[in-house]
Parts: C-alpha cells; sequence; structure tokens
C-alpha cells in the first residue's frame, strides 16, 4: 500500500510542478524516481526516456506508464498514469464548466478574442520551434522537402489526403533516407 | 456506442500519430474534434487550448478527457483518455522488455526526424487559421499589435500561462459596453411575447 501511495507521489508531483507540459516534468520525474525512491538507475532512466521519445504520443504518460509498471506491475502503472492526468484533468473541467456556465455572456465572448492571438503565437512558435529542430536534425534540404511536400499534400485543393497518410509517409522515408 | 466507438478512434489516432511530444497532438485533436467529427466549435477549440496551457500537466489527455467529457460524460472522458495515452504505453512496456539494448532501436529516431517538419507544417497551418480569424473579429490591426507585445512578453521568458490568465481576467472585469443595448433589447423581447 505504502508503495502505490509512493509512486502516486512520485507522479503526481512533478505533473503540478511540471510547468510547461511534459519535457519540463522529465527532469523532476528522474529527482523522484532515481534520486529519492532509487526504483532506477540513472543509465536505464535515461534509456526509457530514449525509447519515449522515439515513441508518439505524450512523454509524460508514456515515462508514468511504464515507470510505475515496472514498479508495481498493473496496479503500480494505473496508480502513475491516474497521478500524471487526473489532477490537471479535474481542474480542467472544473474550470471550463464555470465558464461555459457564462458563455453568453459578453465577458466570456470577450476572452475567446483576447485568447485568440496568444494561441496564434504559441502554435507559430511551436511550428517554428519544429523547423529549427528539423534543420539541425536533417539538414536544410531534406527539411525544406519535407515542408514543401508535406504542405502541398495535406493543404493543396486538389490532394488534400488525410495527414495521417501523410505522417506515415514521412516515417517510412525517415526510416529510409535519414 | 457509436459516440464512444468515434471517441476511442479520434483519440487513439492523436495518440499514434503524434510525433514530437505534446505539441504535435494539437494539430491532430483540431483536424479529429473541429473538422472530422464537429464536436468542437473553431472559438470553442482556442478557449480549450488557452486553458489548457495555462494548467500544468499533459496537453493531449487534458484535452482528450474535457472534450470526452463533454461528448458523453465520465465514460466519455475515460475512454478518450485511455485511447489516448494506452497504446503508446503499451509499446513502452513490450518493447522495453523485449528489446536487449537501445541500440536496437536507434533506426527509430530516424524514421521520426522526417515527422518533425510534417508537424511543423501541420502547426504552421493551424497558426494561419487561428490569425485569420482573430484579424477578421477583432480587427487586423489590433490583432498585429497584439501579436508583438505578446511575443516580446514570451521572449522574455514569461511563461504563456501567466500571459492567458492575465487575459482571462482582463476579459472578465472589463466594463461590458454593450450591457445597456443588451438591456434594450432584452426589454423589447419582454415586449413581444
Amino acid at each position: 500500500m505504502i508503495l502505490y501511495w509512493n509512486i502516486f507521489l512520485a507522479f503526481f508531483i512533478p505533473g503540478i510542478l511540471g510547468y510547461g507540459g511534459g519535457p519540463a516534468s522529465i527532469p523532476l520525474i528522474e529527482n523522484e524516481v532515481v534520486q529519492r525512491y532509487g526504483w532506477m538507475t540513472i543509465e536505464k532512466f535515461s534509456e526509457v526516456l530514449a525509447l519515449g521519445n522515439a515513441l508518439p504520443g505524450p512523454i509524460a504518460t508514456k515515462m508514468a506508464g511504464y515507470i510505475g509498471y515496472e514498479v508495481g506491475g498493473i496496479p503500480g502503472a494505473l496508480v502513475a498514469v491516474f497521478a500524471t492526468v487526473a489532477p490537471s484533468l479535474i481542474l480542467m473541467i472544473a474550470l471550463l464548466g464555470v465558464l461555459y456556465k457564462y458563455k453568453e455572456s459578453a465577458k466570456v465572448k470577450r476572452l475567446t478574442l483576447y485568447v485568440r492571438p496568444v494561441i496564434a503565437l504559441l502554435l507559430g512558435l511551436m511550428a517554428w520551434n519544429f523547423f529549427v529542430e528539423s534543420y539541425e536534425e536533417a539538414g536544410i534540404w531534406q527539411t525544406a522537402f519535407l515542408i514543401v511536400v508535406s504542405y502541398l499534400l495535406m493543404e493543396h485543393e486538389k490532394i488534400k489526403i488525410h495527414p495521417a497518410f501523410v505522417i506515415v509517409g514521412a516515417l517510412v522515408y525517415g526510416g529510409f533516407f535519414l | 456506442m457509436r459516440l464512444q466507438w468515434n471517441l476511442f478512434l479520434a483519440f487513439f489516432r492523436v495518440g499514434m500519430l503524434g510525433y514530437g511530444g505534446g505539441p504535435s497532438s494539437i494539430p491532430l485533436i483540431h483536424i479529429e474534434t473541429v473538422e472530422k467529427y464537429k464536436w468542437v466549435s473553431d472559438e470553442e477549440f482556442g478557449d480549450i487550448l488557452a486553458l489548457c496551457n495555462t494548467l500544468p500537466g499533459p496537453i493531449i489527455t487534458k484535452m482528450a478527457g474535457y472534450i470526452g467529457y463533454r461528448e458523453s460524460g465520465f465514460l466519455g472522458m475515460i475512454n478518450a483518455v485511455i485511447s489516448s495515452i494506452l497504446p503508446t504505453i503499451f509499446l513502452m512496456i513490450i518493447l522495453l522488455s523485449s528489446l536487449s539494448s537501445v541500440k536496437s532501436f536507434e533506426w527509430v529516431s530516424g524514421m521520426t526526424a522526417a515527422v518533425i517538419p510534417v508537424v511543423g507544417v501541420m502547426l504552421a497551418v493551424l497558426t494561419w487559421q487561428f490569425l485569420e480569424k482573430s484579424g477578421k473579429d477583432l480587427g487586423w490591426k489590433k490583432t498585429i499589435i497584439m501579436s508583438a507585445i505578446i511575443l516580446v512578453i514570451l521572449e522574455l521568458g514569461i511563461h504563456p500561462g501567466i500571459i492567458i490568465g492575465v487575459l482571462l481576467i482582463l476579459a472578465l472585469i472589463q466594463k461590458d459596453k454593450r450591457s445597456s443595448s443588451e438591456k434594450k433589447q432584452k426589454a423589447r423581447a419582454g415586449d413581444e411575447q
């Protein structure tokens, strides 16, 4: 029982303090899992992280699921994932519930207008970071080629195929050429 | 039942196609929930994403959980969250227990490297959609001025969550300009009844 409580704490604290999504909480998780509880060596942790980064989906839940499973089997995995996901999700549902109660009020409508430029900028910065990362990893020509081709496939009036196919195509392309 | 199946499909795809962490799942969620299934309007998507950014924890599970909850209550929430994260956790456990060393999955990084610019394009397209909407509703001048100010604040290293929090408060404490005309409309509606 005490083990599950520790697993909960080990992921709950980084989840709440890790402001800025997955990558921000990783060092905090490492601190709990390796330093405080000694469930894993630092080498093993790095290995798990390396694989986690190669797989799709959010990093925090992958780490929680795997480490929880290693330490406490399936219940351990459940506890770790719950600790990672539940607190912020409950907050989110509560907050949005309050907000949408007043959906018709001028204040909430104004809020929608105000946050839009922020969201646009954040998304723009994320896009920029992805391009920079690609440029550093794959070079300018590969990056430019992939940008142009994927844009045409996803956005050209006459083509417009589902991004899923473009992503799978890119995975295959990367496996051969990168 | 149909809805649960669709929730599962939508968030399973989001979870399995999102290479490059949290940001990569945002355009995928937009495609599934706004464009394909129309569970969420474009305006709401912006609001939800903004709130997601002010709260800690992974973005995808918050968005999946909230949208699932809104579409079909507690069951929908559990379904959407699990669909978005469980497949990759399984992959993690299976791969780590079957691979003897890290070396054997290094080829994977070459595969994912090609997806990074694709996700960049998806994010850039979504950026443009938001800018266009903002330009239409708020006016281009205001949008550009606001964007410039926000960019400077972000460059100073202030967390976007804080900016959104401040805007939230600003929007809620500002006096409603249209309140008087709304009162008139309400009075008129009352007369008609």
